[in-house]
């Protein structure tokens, strides 16, 4: 091949892989109408880019592309396509496309669109990770994506505790499952020497006959067995029917399902040959297809049938799987096709006659095909190839089925009974397929109907009617259509050695068909003496249907979530804070303790600055402010505040005193909104009149003295290792490369401020999404908020006072607090811009911006300011977060690492020099993050009043009436 | 000088913890705003006491770093001051929200049984 044609084809491929996420960002970026849309177009790019592809993979021949990821560590992300990927993969993005036209029709009308095909595409990416990874340990990486992707597609409609449940069980089952399958692929790496893929799938020799095999091989298979619905995990998929249909039509048939027979497919090679092996996938696979197909027999829900009945035909793949030879794996490949497309569109026409009637139930139905004659037909011919008639695709694969299991292997039992069960599977298969056509389309209506039936529109129709015409034609002309690409996969799989074989409707009068022939007559008589009993009985086969798996499950999480954890938190934990709070600071104390022992000593020679009495006398204010604060807090809460707000304030003065006027300048900003911030939180906190009963028992002063010891203990062991370490010389740091530097790297001369936004801006920019985060949790928290009963009540001093006084309470500094606005908005834009220089900075001009607002709250009301001033505080949020990423990426349009910032001066008319760093649009967006968060904080709790004042009227309205 | 700035952080830690430990969640809530005090003055403290030092740097030439306080610390006490803010806000909602739901304002959501 040419290396510019095999560049080309490279590029293509990672096209591909990348595909689906960068649609799914898009979709969820577009309006709602899009999203369908864009879904579609990037599912046809990626069959046009197959198509592609195409050439490159003929003959057994693999594509590979390496990308570096970690290169230092050998890390890499190879990308890989062979006939079988690229099968699946057209499969996959084949019933996407009618997937994506089918759900345009279905949910038209219903919420969350974008969020539906974002999630869809995403699943999509996922799904095609697996098939295209090139190494084993990425590969379960999207195995893990496709559950996560799956969990939120099943429970798409969340309000639904159904939904909920099926949800978070499939994602508990399957990522149990996919953990299982990273610990089997940790020990295949480690035998195989390799995590490459194509590596591994070489040393299947080194595999099989190494100790550790059967703990790979059990590891694997639960990864295998639980995505693909095999007994006994098979529970969570007839749950995950609570689905939006098109996410079941395209999980249960052509993706989620099949990415575990896609991993027996694929590794058999490596992992397969054995006799256990055989065994383990055989006959699981079979008795899969036996208990599926009979339960689906019994299921009255159209969606339950199916999924059942789903579960039973993966049970044949993985039975095929499990035999291996070349014809086995070339039959699994054919019906991984064959099951896609008529499981797709029995699955589409579940959801068609449940969109159109507004029910499942197969007893409430009957005779639609004379109201639905289209959809009966393709749903006949769609049956007709799951029970495997003739001149169907499912004939051919099942066909190939029986044959196989006709044929002699290795002469163990299960391989001597395997043509016994392989019919008595298809009888059950025969019978489900023929229930479900005659209960919903033939006999007479069942009853009245939520809906009048009637055709669906031509996006529900067409994707359903070109996977019957599609049936039709790969049952009819198989060579033609499909021969050469299946043909080509198994080659993919099985390696050389592999003899191409020809797909023939007519074998002659062989040991398959007239198996094939007793199963169509047993099934029918089955079904035709069960047919009058199965409405009225119970939901399941007789004695069986007692025996759910998913009430052991739920039994078993429900002890392992909630019982056990229990009775564990009682014998080893406490729910009280105090004692768990205690042990903390002592364990603290005592870990500081153990570390100073011994090696705890003064400087010989102390540094330190003068005894100043005034600093002296500060500090005794502030630690009697301290002190009172501890001692009033219980039932003095107003008092504590303010002796709270003294010892600030002293601190703040400590700042300044000792050269930090930036400290200062920030403390004293953020003491005036906490204070203003603890005065709302008063409000909502019981009265205290009278002592707190056993307030002076015994037990409880016992308790304060020692709290007192822990708590001087801790005071006094904090201050003496501060006082060692303040009078120890100062060693050279990094401290000093900042000052040195802060000018001709950062531009600005103000140190501190040019190492928040720019040496360390990074840090800043967590630190701001912090304040974000933590803004948000309280808005939330808040909605749902509802104040105690007694605190509902008009507080004493509103009561005691009539209206007209209310007005003009506080009227002067009112009128003056409201012309403050203006003044504090002068002072934090004087903040911002000296910031770089001088003390100052996005901060403290963000927390400044917060009081001007607040200032507002507090001269009026809430109703009052609200009616002329619209703050909008999660859009500054927002908008500051923008700024802050977009000027660290913006570095990277000139090369340089994130947050890289460029530093000039630039003379402003009027203003004079300012300087302009593009940190001074990063600290842009630190103002209106903090400013936005401050806001939200405080407007959220001021807000609760109005709450109150409602739920007040309420109940008020609700008195008189 | 730092005598009495070890003192003050002593008492304000002391203060703080034996807040930390009590029963109502305001005590907690004022301890924890005291002991915030202490932290950032403890961190400050670290890059030593700089009395009557230039807070802004001359425009280039060259720097003697001794002359200037310690920056580093101040720049970590600055970003400490506003998350022990936020983080404030968040227990003070979190109080006030528990308080309506529980009906009562010990720590523990329920009043301690009296034997």
């Amino acid at each position: 091949m040419e290396p510019m044609a095999g560049v080309a084809l490279q590029n293509q491929l990672l096209l591909l892989a990348m595909l689906p996420f960068a649609a799914a960002l898009l979709v969820a970026a577009l309006p709602q109408r899009m999203s369908a849309l864009v879904a579609g177009l990037s599912m046809a790019l990626a069959l046009v880019l197959l198509a592609a592809l195409a050439p490159a993979v003929i003959d057994g021949a693999v594509l590979r592309v390496e990308l570096d990821w970690v290169p230092s560590a050998g890390l890499g992300l190879p990308l890989r396509l062979d006939g079988f990927s690229w099968l699946f993969a057209t499969l996959v993005s084949g019933i996407g496309l009618l997937v994506v036209t089918y759900a345009r029709g279905y949910m038209a009308g219903k919420d969350g669109l974008a969020r539906f095909f974002a999630l869809l595409l995403g699943f999509t990416g996922a799904m095609q990770g697996i098939l295209l990874s090139g190494n084993i340990l990425m590969l379960v990486v999207f195995w893990e994506l496709t559950s996560l992707f799956s969990f939120l597609l099943i429970g798409f409609w969340h309000k639904g505790a159904a939904a909920r449940d099926g949800a978070r069980t499939a994602l508990l089952v399957t990522a149990t499952g996919g953990l299982c399958l990273l610990l089997g692929m940790l020990v295949i790496g480690q035998i195989a020497g390799s995590y490459d893929l194509d590596e591994v799938l070489t040393s299947g020799a080194r595999i099989t006959g190494h100790p550790l095999y059967s703990l790979a091989l059990t590891l694997v298979l639960i990864g295998a067995f639980t995505k693909s619905a095999q007994f006994p995990f098979h529970f969570w998929l007839p749950g995950a029917m609570s689905a939006p249909t098109p996410v079941s039509a395209f999980l249960h048939s052509a993706t989620m399902v099949k990415a575990g027979v896609f991993l027996l497919i694929r590794f058999s090679p490596a992992l397969g040959g054995t006799e256990a092996w055989f065994l383990a996938v055989t006959g699981i696979g079979m008795a899969t297809m036996l208990i599926g197909g009979l339960i689906a027999i019994f299921r009255n829900d159209l969606k339950g049938l199916l999924a059942y009945s789903t579960i039973s035909q993966l049970g044949l793949i993985t039975a095929l799987a499990g035999i291996g030879s070349p014809g086995a794996i070339l039959a699994a490949i054919f019906h991984i096709v064959n099951h896609a497309m008529f499981k797709a569109a029995l699955f589409m026409t579940a959801g068609t006659v449940d969109h159109q009637t507004g029910t499942r139930d197969i007893r409430r139905l009957g005779g639609l095909r004379r109201t639905m004659p289209l959809t009966a037909t393709l749903a006949i011919i769609a049956s007709a190839a799951m029970a495997g008639v003739p001149l169907l695709n499912g004939f051919l694969s099942k066909e190939m089925f029986l044959a196989e299991s006709a044929a002699w292997h290795n002469g163990t039992a299960l391989d001597a009974a395997l043509p016994y069960l392989a019919v008595v599977g298809s009888v059950f298969s025969v019978a489900y397929s023929i229930r479900l056509v005659m209960a919903v389309f033939f006999g007479a209506p069942a009853g009245p109907l939520l809906k009048m039936p009637s055709e669906p529109g031509l996006a529900m129709t067409l994707p359903v009617a070109l996977l019957a015409a599609g049936c039709l034609a790969v049952g009819l002309v198989p060579m033609l259509i499909v021969g050469t690409l299946v043909n080509d996969a198994a080659l993919s799989v099985v390696g050389l050695g592999f003899m191409p074989e020809k797909i023939a409707i007519w074998h002659g009068f062989n040991e398959a068909l007239m198996l094939s022939i007793i199963a169509f007559v047993v099934g029918i008589a089955l079904w035709l003496s069960l047919r009058a009993q199965l409405p009225s009985g119970p939901e399941g086969p007789p004695l069986l249907h007692h025996l759910r798996a998913q009430t052991v499950f739920d039994r078993g999480m429900l002890k392992l979530g909630w019982v056990y954890p229990r009775r564990m938190m009682s014998w080893i934990a406490t729910e009280r804070l105090q004692p768990q709070l205690r042990l903390l600071v002592v364990a603290a104390v005592l870990a500081a303790g153990a570390a100073a022992w011994g090696a705890f000593a003064f400087a010989e020679v102390r540094r330190g600055n003068d005894f100043s009495g005034g600093f002296a006398l500060m500090w005794l204010v502030g630690a009697g402010c301290a002190i009172g604060a501890a001692a009033q807090a219980k039932y003095h809460r107003f008092a504590a505040l303010v002796m709270l707000g003294g010892a600030g304030l002293v601190t703040c003065l400590t700042f300044a005193w000792l050269s930090a006027p930036d400290l200062a300048v920030t403390q004293l900003l953020v003491e005036v909104v906490t204070t203003v911030l603890l005065l709302l939180g008063l409000r909502w906190l019981p009265q205290r009149r009278e002592a707190i009963k056993g307030d002076n028992s015994a037990q409880a002063r016992r308790r304060r003295a020692q709290d007192l010891v822990i708590a001087t203990v801790g005071g006094a062991g904090v201050a003496t290792v501060a006082y060692a370490m303040m009078t120890r010389p100062l060693v050279r740091n990094v401290g000093d490369w900042f000052l040195a530097n802060a000018y001709y790297e950062g531009g600005g001369t103000n140190v501190v401020n040019v190492i928040l936004v720019d040496f360390r801006a990074f840090d800043t920019f967590g630190e701001i999404a912090v304040l974000a985060v933590v803004a948000l949790t309280i808005y939330a928290l808040l909605r749902r908020f509802r104040p105690a009963p007694e605190s509902i009540k008009q507080p004493d001093q509103q009561r005691q006072t009539n209206g007209r006084m209310l007005d003009d309470y506080l009227l002067v500094p009112s009128v003056i607090m409201i012309w403050m606005f203006p003044v504090l908005m002068m002072i934090a834009a004087y903040f911002f811009f000296r910031g770089h220089d001088l003390p100052g900075g996005g901060f403290a001009a963000g927390v400044t911006m917060a009081i001007a607002f607040l200032l507002q709250y507090l001269a009026t009301n809430v109703r009052w300011v609200e009616a002329r001033l619209t703050v909008l505080p999660i859009r500054w949020i927002g908008m500051g977060l923008l700024i802050a990423v977009g000027t660290g990426m913006g570095s990277w349009v000139f090369g340089y690492p994130f947050l890289t910032a460029y530093a000039q001066y630039v003379t402003l008319p009027l203003i004079g020099d300012v300087p302009a760093a593009t940190a001074l649009v990063f600290d842009l967006g630190v103002f209106a993050l903090v400013m936005g968060a401050t806001v939200l904080m405080l407007i959220a709790i001021a807000h609760q009043s109005l709450r109150a004042a409602r739920l007040r009227e309420h109940d008020e309205n609700e008195e008189s009436r | 000088m730092e005598l009495i700035l070890s003192f003050a952080i002593g008492v304000l830690t002391a203060s703080g913890i034996w807040l930390l430990l009590r029963p109502r969640s305001f005590q907690v809530i004022i301890g924890l705003c005291l002991l915030s005090y202490a932290v950032n003055l403890f961190i400050f403290s670290m890059g030593r006491l700089t009395l009557g030092a230039p807070a802004i740097m001359p425009k280039g030439g060259f720097i003697d770093p001794t002359r200037y306080a310690d920056p580093l610390p101040q720049a970590l006490v600055l970003t400490a001051i506003v998350i022990s803010f936020a983080t404030t806000a968040l227990f003070l909602v979190v109080m006030i929200a528990a308080r309506g739901f529980t009906g009562t304002d010990h720590v523990d959501g329920k009043e301690r049984e009296l034997p």
